[in-house]
């Protein structure tokens, strides 16, 4: 391996510098004892956090998040992984086109969904719905799972599985009790990343939620065009620490490197 | 579905729930926004059930709404003219790291793509604001302070910090194909550090930058959060555009327009870039 010069190892601090700039001052921020966004020079305090935990509006947007994400994420692992089988274990006609639609979320801006589902909400008369709204989010979140779970099919050594069948296992047992074993990270890792996705999703989801079903990231955007104080700040802070908790588990159980580049 | 063969029959059956789930959700409202772009609009009367060019004549026409489109193009172009400047040379100093401190740096570069835009965009703000980090700096060495925050400046240094791992990750990807031996070979075999990085590194990184490039530029181009946040009533981008003509203006098939000419030059941009992928892959394969 060479090593870096001084000039590149510059250029690297400059850019690390860059990127944690942010998230680092809405930290310290987010301690602050006084009344404006100003850095805690004055000791450090907790009144911005408590003052989030006793926001009903902020509760009761973090608690919908949570349970968006956890249904979408779940939702989208129903669909992603026999999908995932059929596309990447039988060759059929309409295969392309199947793995084409499944992944069209990814290209398409969530602009654009996000006007496309209030056009078809209108229609039918389903604004305002949180069914409607786990919908939406499962459409968003199931191409990063299936990303997941074909890379984890294709590197998944198949004499396992069809030792399985030659042994006498029916395809549901062999799937059930070799295959689904061995994609498990895959699938794990997916629902994960899709989880995070869900409950950062801003842009879709302003133009999909209702008063009552309002996500955090909404309820945030619309905060920060209004007021200005340390709330927004506390509430930054503790979303910067879910995901870093997030973060830390996914790379711990399956590398972080491995999930996100290794996705594409 | 009945077939004659199983092999037809199993994989829609695994996967014809979501393909169903897909298609209502997706290409049906995806139509109906179509549709809704070629309906008339009258603001007293709302929606009109006649058919109608007159918002797509309207949006290439008005002076208004070509600045919109121009200066979405410039940020978005200028975002990904920088994040390939910033992000390529990072990727490859990442590559050339050792072990514990390669992994630790690659998940402080790309691990920001989990936080919510609106948590960075809001971080941004609080730097570039006229009390903020970058002005405090500014005068604390005696220069005065520059507004930044509603301008497209601070519109473009939040859109590089939100795409920079988009460009970061198949830069990286592309690197890990490379046998580091190679540019290792090439100095041996008498060229220069700049020669070995000129012939044998960047061939590799070029095509993970085109695809990245691609990547930030469309999605810096139908951003919503950052310019919402940064650029103020008067900075609008296409996103915001829509935004407001379907949330504030009430004509959703103008808006449903713009739309509509977001996602088709999306569509076009990875279309060419599909193209040119396979080219690459035909020319290499010979």
């Amino acid at each position: 391996m060479h090593k870096n010069g001084p000039i590149a190892l510059l250029f690297h601090i400059l850019v690390l510098t860059f990127v944690l700039a942010p998230l680092v001052i809405i930290c310290l921020v987010a301690f602050t004892p006084e009344n404006t966004l100003s850095l805690p020079t004055n000791g450090l305090s907790l009144r911005w956090f408590k003052a989030v935990f006793a926001h009903p509006d902020f509760m009761a947007s973090f608690w919908n998040s949570i349970w968006l994400a956890t249904f979408s994420a779940t939702l989208a692992v129903a669909f992603a992984v026999p999908a995932g089988l059929a596309i990447s274990r039988y060759t059929f006609p309409g295969r392309d086109f199947l793995n084409a639609l499944f992944l069209s979320p990814l290209i398409i801006p969530h602009l654009v969904l996000g006007v496309a589902f209030l056009r078809l909400f209108a229609l039918i008369g389903a604004t305002g719905s949180f069914s409607w709204l786990v919908a939406t989010h499962t459409i968003i979140v199931t191409p990063y799972v299936l990303r997941l779970v074909l890379a984890a099919l294709s590197g998944l050594d198949r004499s396992a599985e069809q030792a399985a069948r030659t042994l006498g296992a029916s395809e549901w047992t062999a799937f059930r009790r070799v295959t689904a074993p061995m994609i498990l990270p895959g699938i794990t890792g997916g629902w994960l990343l899709a989880f995070i996705n869900s409950f950062d999703e801003l842009t879709m989801s302003i133009f999909v939620t209702s008063p009552s079903t309002v996500t955090l990231p909404v309820r945030m955007y619309m905060y920060a065009t209004e007021s200005i104080d340390p709330m927004m700040a506390a509430v930054s802070a503790l979303m910067i620490a879910i995901t870093a908790a997030a973060m830390l588990v996914l790379d711990r159980a399956f590398g972080l490197d491995r999930i996100l580049v290794g996705q594409r | 579905m009945i077939s004659r063969s199983p092999t037809i029959s199993i994989p829609w059956l695994l996967a014809g729930p979501g393909a169903l789930f897909f298609a209502g959700l997706v290409l049906l409202p995806l139509a109906l926004t179509l549709i809704l772009s070629f309906h008339a609009y009258d603001h007293s009367t709302g929606i009109q059930n006649t058919f109608t060019l007159s918002h797509y004549i309207a949006v290439v026409t008005d002076d208004y709404y070509l600045e919109i489109f121009w200066r979405t193009l410039r940020i978005a172009a200028l975002t990904t003219l920088l994040c390939a400047v910033i992000g390529v040379p990072e990727a490859y100093i990442l590559s050339r790291m050792k072990d514990p401190w390669r992994s630790v740096f690659l998940l402080v570069i790309i691990g920001p793509l989990l936080v919510s835009v609106v948590v960075r965009t809001f971080g941004w703000s609080m730097l570039l604001g006229s009390q903020g980090l970058v002005n405090q700096a500014l005068q604390l060495f005696g220069f005065p302070s520059v507004r930044i925050l509603y301008t497209e400046t601070a519109i473009v240094i939040a859109l590089v910090h939100v795409m920079l791992p988009f460009m970061v990750i198949p830069v990286w990807t592309a690197l890990q194909k490379l046998d580091p031996m190679v540019e290792a070979a090439a100095w041996t075999l008498g060229a220069s550090h700049f020669t070995a990085l000129r012939r044998v590194v960047m061939p590799q990184v070029t095509l993970g930058m085109l695809s990245g490039s691609l990547i930030v530029f469309g999605l810096s181009a139908s951003a919503f959060a950052v310019p919402a946040l940064l650029g103020g009533r008067r900075l609008k981008m296409a996103a915001t555009l829509v935004y407001d003509e379907y949330l504030q203006e009430l004509n959703w098939p103008l808006g449903a327009t713009i739309a509509i000419i977001v996602l088709v030059a999306n569509l076009c941009i990875m279309l060419a870039y599909n193209r040119m992928v396979e080219a690459r892959a035909r020319r290499t394969l010979g």
